[in-house]
């Protein structure tokens, strides 16, 4: 079968703009994106620049936008991309700097793992120590299965409108060493204190996208969320989205449903400031008839419901 | 075809048009249900980052409930699928989990058995009322008019625990808007995030996101969005003028709840779709539904 691959070409130094160009290749049975890409680079056109090296899904180089979604290109099948999209384009990592073709640069990405200093903070240990993990007790939640890819920082919503977001990969790295009980908790205080503010772990929407696209199945995401819980958890509630998510427990507790009279007020806190931004919008909304009643009754059997949180929540 | 209605917190909050537009639809198309009167909020996730399993036992009520019924679930809102999809999911996996939240539920005598399944009003008319029926039921076609859709996150992601639509590549709400005689616009940011989770703490972010999907899809001549979650609706709605303004352009893009569309074709009044509620005027629309109701009843 042949068929027709589209990639976005640039060269910085020649090309005023990125470009498209097709290549036709004969398909053969099992073949890999990143296999066809080898044989365009050696048919085709040598100066087609990307990124690969181990082929097998270990190293983390080939991630790339494959038909709109991140992928790594060494274990997507060009035959399932066809059948899916009807065609194949290819594209660099999205909203990193692309240095030549389908190569990005990854410095920010790198410089974010490094700014949350991945590694065991645990002055307590001896360096004669045990500094092996007690047997059993560690529970990563299968964030060290992490390779570094970048495909998760492409797809992330937030990292696409504010490039300076700490980003999935990073924050579920950081998540790695809170979890870890070798870590002294002053220090552990202090990872989670430093990620309360703008960029850090409350810019997450919970959009889902770095969980669908990790080819490893780290689920950045829900590292995230554990992370704001840890945060929670040692008393760290006086940020908007701390207040968000004790505020709503709080209400689900109160009326069995979401009061959204309430849940503003909640998030705003103790600030007038805040007040006064939010109040234009809820006179609006309150004028077309989207505000409901603050004193509106709970639901039925809203006791139980108040029980069975009183009692996950201990 | 019936159903447990869970209509969620919003339909019976800040979007009661959502709510409105669902009873004013469901029964020509065939669709029967029972309100889960007594059902809980699903924690949006939200309840969920504080407390995992106090949100998974607020969903095993709610399933406990319908299947007291000896019915499935439907819900109305995007983002309560995809936490009850997940919700389920896990305690249908995890017999010693389920057992655990069943123990919750017993001062109210519920008990969750892992029979019920979860679905969206929209792969409901889509697989099993089905286009033809749907079709049957359009009295005034949409034509000329370019709708964009907005599926929002959780309807699709983790596309494992919603097995409906092909998260890169959803087709469900464009067959609706094809069915309805209008034309689905193709662009990027119908499958992104609408910013709603964040906009209360984390405004400008939100708006960013929100204002580069309205704004592509109103570059992409979309004449009005339709979206299956009701919290996409709010930050597309009530959020637009902010959004505007954050991406320094005109907007003013009606936004639809899916079943206020389908109604909107069934020849359902404006006034029972409740469309007054919305802060960005929906009369653009209105004015074409308008003419062709005329030119049909011409015909």
């Amino acid at each position: 079968m042949r068929l027709a691959f589209t990639i976005r070409r640039y060269h910085p130094e020649l090309d005023a703009a990125p470009h498209e160009e097709t290549y036709r290749l004969d398909v053969t049975r099992g073949m890999t994106v990143l296999d066809a890409l080898i044989r365009i680079k050696n048919e085709e056109d040598g100066r087609l620049t990307f990124r690969y090296s181990c082929r097998s899904a270990i190293c983390g180089s080939c991630a790339m936008t494959i038909n709109g979604a991140e992928k790594l290109a060494c274990r997507t099948s060009v035959r399932k991309e066809w059948e899916r999209h009807g065609g194949i384009t290819i594209e660099p990592l999205r909203h990193l700097p692309v240095l030549k073709d389908l190569a990005v640069d990854m410095c920010s990405f790198w410089g974010k793992v490094r700014a949350i200093e991945p590694w065991v903070q645990a002055d307590h240990l001896t360096p004669t120590g045990p500094l092996s993990l007690p047997a059993g007790s560690a529970q990563f939640h299968n964030v060290d299965a992490c390779i570094m890819c970048g495909a998760c920082v492409a797809a992330c919503t937030v990292h696409e409108v504010d490039q300076g977001f700490l980003g999935p990969a990073a924050l579920a790295k950081a998540y790695r060493f809170v979890a870890d009980p070798r870590e002294d908790s002053a220090a552990r205080t202090a990872r989670l204190a430093a990620l309360q503010g703008p960029t850090g772990m409350w810019d997450c929407t919970r959009c889902n996208f770095c969980v669908e696209v990790c080819p490893k199945d780290v689920k950045p995401m829900e590292a995230i969320i554990r992370l704001r819980r840890a945060a929670i958890q040692a008393g760290m509630t006086d940020t908007g989205g701390a207040r968000h998510v004790v505020g709503f427990r709080d209400l689900i507790a109160r009326f069995g449903r979401l009061n959204e009279a309430l849940m503003p007020l909640k998030v705003v806190g103790p600030s007038l400031r805040r007040l006064l931004h939010v109040l234009p919008l809820g006179l609006r909304m309150l004028l077309k008839g989207k505000v409901p009643n603050p004193l509106h009754p709970p639901i039925e059997g809203v006791r139980h419901v108040r029980a069975l949180l009183e009692r996950t929540r201990r | 075809m019936k159903y447990a209605l869970y209509p969620g917190c919003a339909a019976k909050g800040a979007t009661p048009e959502l709510y409105q537009s669902t009873m004013a639809i469901i029964g020509r198309l065939g669709i029967e249900v029972t309100e889960l009167t007594a059902s809980s909020c699903c924690g949006a996730g939200v309840v969920a980052e504080a407390d995992p399993e106090g949100a998974l036992a607020l969903n095993a009520r709610t399933f406990a409930q319908a299947e007291r019924l000896g019915l499935d679930v439907m819900t109305i809102c995007g983002t309560c699928q995809g936490v009850m999809s997940t919700a389920n999911r896990q305690l249908k996996a995890d017999p010693a989990l389920l057992q655990r939240v069943n123990r919750l539920l017993e001062t109210e005598r519920l008990v969750y058995h892992g029979n019920v399944q979860v679905k969206h009003l929209l792969w409901v008319v889509v697989r099993e009322v089905g286009l033809a029926k749907l079709k049957d039921e359009v009295q005034v076609t949409l034509g000329d008019l370019k709708i964009a859709p907005f599926y929002g996150c959780y309807i699709l992601r983790p596309s494992w625990d919603l097995g409906f639509d092909d998260p890169e590549n959803p087709n469900s709400l464009e067959k609706l808007i094809r069915a309805v005689g209008a034309e689905p616009v193709d662009y990027g940011g119908k499958i992104k995030c609408c910013g709603f989770p964040i906009i209360l703490e984390k405004e400008d972010i939100a708006l960013a996101m929100n204002g580069a999907n309205l704004k592509e899809a109103k570059e992409g001549g979309a004449d009005a969005m339709v979206t299956p979650c009701p919290l996409c609706h709010m930050s597309l709605d009530i959020y637009q003028e902010r959004a505007a303004r954050k991406v320094e352009t005109n907007l003013n893009l009606p936004v639809l709840h899916l079943p206020q569309m389908l109604g909107l074709a069934m020849g359902v009044s404006a006034k029972e779709l409740g469309v007054e509620h919305h802060l960005v005027p929906v009369d653009s629309i209105l004015k074409v539904v308008g003419e062709r109701r005329k030119e049909s009843g011409r015909s």
